[in-house]
């Protein structure tokens, strides 16, 4: 039966463990992790992800792009025989043999509402929104937690002494995964923090861009409101058609772009 | 000649409050032919000396300042391994971390062992505060800078408690300095003394007990006003926002009180080298101190 899937079951399709129906004699190296305590004996060329899946779990929770991107899947582990507790995306790291892990699926932390328009552009905002930041002892431990290699600690100092733009460059590659802020031991939402002084580096430090205000000067005026109409009350199949016959720019060929 | 260039840590709140402290303390600094060079990455000094025996994470964030100029003295980026610091409150927490660890080779280790990519602490920098290399350099080269004295000014110097306690960090005689009296001397002011130069200002008391620090200044001010001082100089940052901003609350209770400004000694050193009036920086200062300068014809 050729039924069309309805959202959920696409998702559900896609999320789909990769391992499933992997035959146990294919395989020729194995190790055991334990998940939440628990032994498994899995593929040793396994991430952690697609080793839990391999040992029956399924994600509803803690999954999402599967690749280093998002931020969804960060774990906790302890390689055998080591005393350090390391972290990373479940996605990203490969299974060890004798390691203990678990997933940490969502990072309790509150963050407050602001207007970015009437907040001041000044190092006080940060510490009216995350007091917190203040109790930083520079121990380094939410930089050593963070899957990007991101120097945490530097943003947080950095924005301590009022740098914005120290702090929204050195974070710019933040995934929001929440293991600094799990780790922090003055209890400071580190992902929190940057993303408020990332968007008061825009807002207030950033020209504003000359075409955009002449966009939105001219959507307001009423410039497009005609050909808008006209494309609301078309049918699907004539917008299909408007579609497939738009006026696009062609390709650049490689020679010439590389000639630039 | 080529600059001479020493390593400089500035603090957070010489980026902040106390911009105006960093620029006329640079400025000065730059007219003393010394180059100030700020580490490429550094963090808090940690504000305030842990004295508990195993707290021993506090005095991580000092430590790895430390490390810094270490490193920069690595790089031939710099000349000296002894750091300049301006704000006293960093000088006493710095100066302290390091005579910890310089005597305590155990606790270092524990230090060592928390960094990550940093190379251990060898141990090799002194912290000197600014102050400090002035007086090295000598009061009498100082006055050969001076271009406009500020006769007839009476200048109240405050010492507070970072610059001078424990006395093995302070840098004169805890129960009798006269290193900023010297420095007013050589600016051809006149040094002020009085006794509650070096009494505290309440420090941090300021963000819960705002009127127990309004009742230390009202005292500290009137006792330096009763000596005819016009103004009050300090190298704490903390002691220039209790004895500036608190006056406001002062008044309240005091209504007979007579405002006086109170200012970095870098700033008065800006106005005797006749530096740029950029580098003055009074738009920090809470209580204007252009009147006062003005009515000495010294702006």
């Amino acid at each position: 039966m050729n039924k069309e899937l309805t959202i959920m079951e696409r998702i559900a399709e896609a999320s789909k463990s990769i391992t499933t129906g992997v035959d146990e004699k294919d395989v020729k190296h194995w190790v055991t992790i334990h998940i939440m305590g628990r032994g498994y004996k899995v593929p040793a060329d396994l991430t952690i992800l697609t080793a839990i899946e391999y040992a029956g779990y399924k994600f509803i929770k803690g999954c999402g792009c599967r690749q280093g991107f998002c931020g969804a899947c960060s774990t906790v582990y302890r390689s055998k025989g080591e005393y350090k507790l390391k972290t990373g995306m479940a996605c990203q790291t490969r299974v060890e043999d004798g390691m203990y892990l678990v997933q940490i699926p969502f990072t309790p932390a509150e963050k407050p509402p602001y207007d970015i328009n009437k907040e001041e552009y000044d190092v006080s905002t940060i510490f009216k929104f995350y007091p917190e930041v203040a109790r930083c002892v520079s121990c380094n431990t939410c930089t050593k937690a963070c899957p990007q290699d991101l120097e945490v600690m530097d943003y947080i100092q950095a924005i301590i002494r009022g740098d914005f733009e120290l702090t929204a460059n050195e974070s710019f590659d933040c995934i929001q995964c929440g293991l600094c802020a799990i780790r922090c031991p003055s209890e400071i939402v580190q992902y929190n923090v940057a993303q408020l002084a990332r968007r008061m580096y825009g807002r207030y430090n950033s020209p504003e861009p000359k075409n955009l205000i002449d966009r939105l000067k001219e959507i307001k005026e009423g410039k497009f409101n005609k050909e808008m109409e006209k494309i609301t009350s078309l049918s699907r199949k004539e917008l299909e058609k408007l579609y497939a016959e738009r006026e696009r720019e062609a390709d650049e060929p490689i020679e010439s772009a590389e000639a630039d | 000649m080529s600059r001479k260039k020493f390593p400089f840590y500035p603090g957070c709140t010489l980026k902040t409050k106390a911009e105006n402290f960093e620029r006329s303390g640079l400025a000065v600094t730059r007219a003393l032919n010394l180059e100030l060079i700020e580490p490429e990455r550094w963090n808090c000094c940690g504000t305030v000396f842990s004295l508990t025996d195993d707290d021993l994470i506090h005095h991580v964030a000092p430590i790895r300042d430390l490390i810094r100029i270490e490193e920069m003295n690595k790089n031939g980026i710099v000349d000296e391994s002894r750091v300049v610091v301006f704000c006293s409150m960093c000088y006493n927490t710095l100066k302290r971390a390091n005579l910890r660890v310089k005597e305590n080779d155990e606790d270092l280790e524990k230090i060592n062992n928390l960094m990550y990519r940093e190379d251990d602490y060898k141990k090799s920098i002194e912290v000197i505060h600014l102050m400090q290399l002035l007086q090295e350099i000598g009061f009498d080269k100082i006055k050969e800078k001076v271009k406009k004295p500020l006769t007839n000014l009476n200048v109240a110097p405050y010492y507070g408690c970072m610059l001078l306690r424990p006395k093995e960090v302070g840098i004169d005689d805890p129960e009798d300095p006269v290193i900023q009296d010297e420095l007013i001397m050589a600016m051809g002011a006149n040094p002020i003394d009085y006794p509650y130069k070096k009494v505290c200002c309440g420090s941090y008391q300021t963000v819960h007990e705002k009127e127990a620090v309004a009742g230390l200044t009202y005292d500290i001010l009137t006792n330096a006003q009763n000596e005819g001082a016009d103004v009050v100089i300090t190298s704490c940052p903390l002691c220039a926002f209790n004895l500036d901003n608190r006056q406001k609350e002062v008044k309240k209770t005091h209504p007979e009180f007579r405002e006086m400004p109170i200012l970095y000694f870098t700033q008065l050193m800006a106005i005797a080298f006749d530096l740029d009036e950029k580098t003055y920086g009074f738009d920090l200062n809470y209580i204007d101190p252009k009147p006062i300068l003005k009515s000495k014809n010294l702006l």
